[in-house]
């Protein structure tokens, strides 16, 4: 019922034909993907098959080389500098190593996007930094460090803080569980649950994490990295809710889902056998 | 929508090659690094036309420039000031025994302070600049880009031209100037303590010929010339900065990259400046060229 209410409305991003392509190699190709507002999508895929490149490309800090990106049916590629900024204040970016400016504080990098939004006193950002300090459950003696001095998990959960500072319309996580031991990777899995909760937000999680992929979207999409693929072979080889991963048919899929390496590593043996053979 | 079929590597044959396809590989490698020279030209250009324009329509706010200023003017004083002391010191020892030869010692003034207010002073500061300044710019910037701080910051919707860039275009445009006057000081007294007090020139010949020769027009040039080497210093270590490739080793290069550009392109305008500078020097006083 609530999916069906949730196609029926406009999408609040959606990508047309996107390719990109960085000097000579192609990185997307053709994707069409279309989310509409206060969907929580899943986008999976193993290491350099595109899904930070797409992640980057919704927010417009990568431009396709062909195609377009709409955001409530504003084309990215034809805003300018000005605009593009203001639209930016209605994302939220969790970066993958969090991306927290060393030279200032904690309190000052939770607080950069209110600042640079302009219309807020000092102590009502000081209220707004305590308020989302505490929602990712981080102590409020930590504002006055700097990013250096905190954990690799609390530096995600400042990154987080920071990315939801502004109550976006759009979150986009980037490998928000990577690198983090399993409590902490269920810590945010539950805070990405919970901001979805409170606020109705679109979010786009990209992740390597089957746990993540399972419990916390109403979607899936997995890609797969062009070098192989055919040239007519779609890149998106799954799209459908997350229970549906483990029934899916493709190979490709059910090898990343149960993580097994099958014939990859026979391929991985004999291209690097190929690679001894000519010249360095 | 899931095809069954997962991809198959195509089976990779090696074609014969002849005895042509070497000397095409080579014109190919020229062909390409002439493109690429090309793209980074443009690519610099439209970098440094997007910085004039965030430049001109929206000032960067208070709490970027004050570092940037600081880190520019105040920290790169003592150094600055101490080269250029010893660069007059230098000429004066370098000159003095062929101008004795000729017996016209006394003519040092003019040679040290003329080469130093044109030419010593405005290089020297810029060089010293672009080796304690540009490279660590361009290493801070390039660090941001590695650690995607510069993303974070076009995420959050701050333009990282207006926010990164337009702060150091500024400090290094509007400081080094002062900067150069500086040197130009300092290199004026280091030349007159070495010649009057340890060579024993007579002061009064020494500053007679000094004020004969060098005018205000030389200092002048000197000026206006470091005002180009700042806009190159800032121009161009911003740009390794924010094109820096990934890891220890691009940041590296980067700050490299940085010092290299600038003192070659500091040359370069050197003489560009130079040349036109003089030709509208004899435009405005065509008598002056009697002097010469």
């Amino acid at each position: 019922m609530i999916e069906s209410l949730l196609e029926n409305q406009r999408p609040q991003l959606e990508l047309r034909n996107v390719s990109v392509t960085f000097g000579t190699q192609q990185v997307l190709r053709k994707i069409n993907l279309s989310i509409p507002a206060g969907q929580t999508l899943v986008v999976l895929g193993e290491s350099g098959c595109g899904k930070t490149v797409l992640m980057k490309t919704l927010i417009g800090l990568v431009t396709p080389t062909s195609g377009q990106v709409l955001f409530e049916s504003h084309d990215l590629t034809e805003l300018d500098d000005r605009e593009l900024s203001q639209l930016r204040l209605r994302y939220g970016f969790v970066f993958q190593n969090a991306a927290l400016f060393d030279s200032m504080t904690i309190a000052q990098n939770i607080a950069f996007p209110l600042k640079q939004e302009g219309r807020w006193t000092a102590s009502e950002i000081r209220e707004k930094v305590l308020a989302k300090l505490t929602e990712v459950g981080l102590p409020a003696e930590v504002i006055f460090k700097k990013p250096a001095q905190l954990s690799g998990g609390m530096r995600k959960r400042v990154g987080l803080a920071r990315a939801l500072i502004m109550n976006p319309d759009v979150i986009l996580y980037d490998e928000p569980t990577t690198g983090l031991d399993p409590i902490m990777t269920d810590v945010i899995n539950q805070l990405i649950i919970r901001t979805r909760r409170r606020n109705p937000v679109t979010s786009v999680i990209v992740t390597h994490n089957m746990d993540t992929a399972r419990r916390v979207p109403d979607r899936v999409v997995m890609l797969y990295p062009l070098t192989r693929l055919d040239p007519n072979e779609p890149q998106i080889v799954f799209d459908g809710p997350p229970g549906e991963l483990d029934q899916s048919r493709d190979r490709r899929v059910r090898q990343f889902v149960n993580g097994e390496a099958g014939q990859r590593l026979m391929e991985m043996l004999s291209n690097s056998r190929t690679v001894e053979e000519g010249s360095f | 929508m899931s095809t069954a079929n997962p991809a198959q590597p195509a089976p990779q044959s090696q074609p014969e090659r002849s005895w042509l396809d070497p000397l095409l590989d080579w014109l190919a490698g020229w062909g390409e690094l002439v493109l690429e020279t090309f793209a980074a030209i443009g690519d610099f250009s439209l970098f440094f036309f997007r910085t004039l324009v965030w430049l001109f329509t929206r000032f960067p706010r208070f709490e970027t420039l004050w570092p940037n200023f600081h880190q520019v003017g105040v920290s790169s004083l003592p150094v600055i000031a101490l080269t250029g002391t010893f660069i007059g010191m230098v000429l004066a020892v370098q000159s003095f025994y062929q101008f004795r030869t000729l017996g016209l010692e006394t003519r040092l003034g003019a040679v040290i302070n003329m080469s130093l207010v044109r030419e010593l002073g405005p290089v020297l500061a810029a060089t010293m600049l672009a080796g304690r300044v540009g490279s660590s710019m361009a290493a801070e910037l390039g660090t941001m880009r590695v650690t995607e701080q510069i993303d974070a910051l076009s995420a959050m919707g701050a333009n990282p031209i207006r926010y990164l860039v337009v702060p150091r275009f500024l400090a290094c445009l509007l400081l080094i100037p002062l900067l150069t006057i500086m040197a130009d000081f300092m290199g004026v007294a280091g030349g007159h303590f070495y010649s009057v007090m340890v060579l024993g020139i007579d002061m009064h010949h020494y500053w007679y010929n000094s004020a004969l020769f060098v005018g205000p027009y030389d200092i002048f040039v000197g000026i206006f010339k470091s005002v180009f080497f700042g806009a190159a210093i800032a121009m161009v270590s911003c740009y390794q900065g924010f094109h820096c490739s990934a890891g220890a080793e691009g940041v590296g290069r980067a700050a490299t990259a940085s010092f290299v550009y600038s003192f070659v392109l500091i040359l370069f305008l050197d003489l560009v400046l130079g040349i036109a500078l003089d030709a509208v020097y004899f435009t405005i006083f065509p008598e002056g060229a009697r002097l010469f």
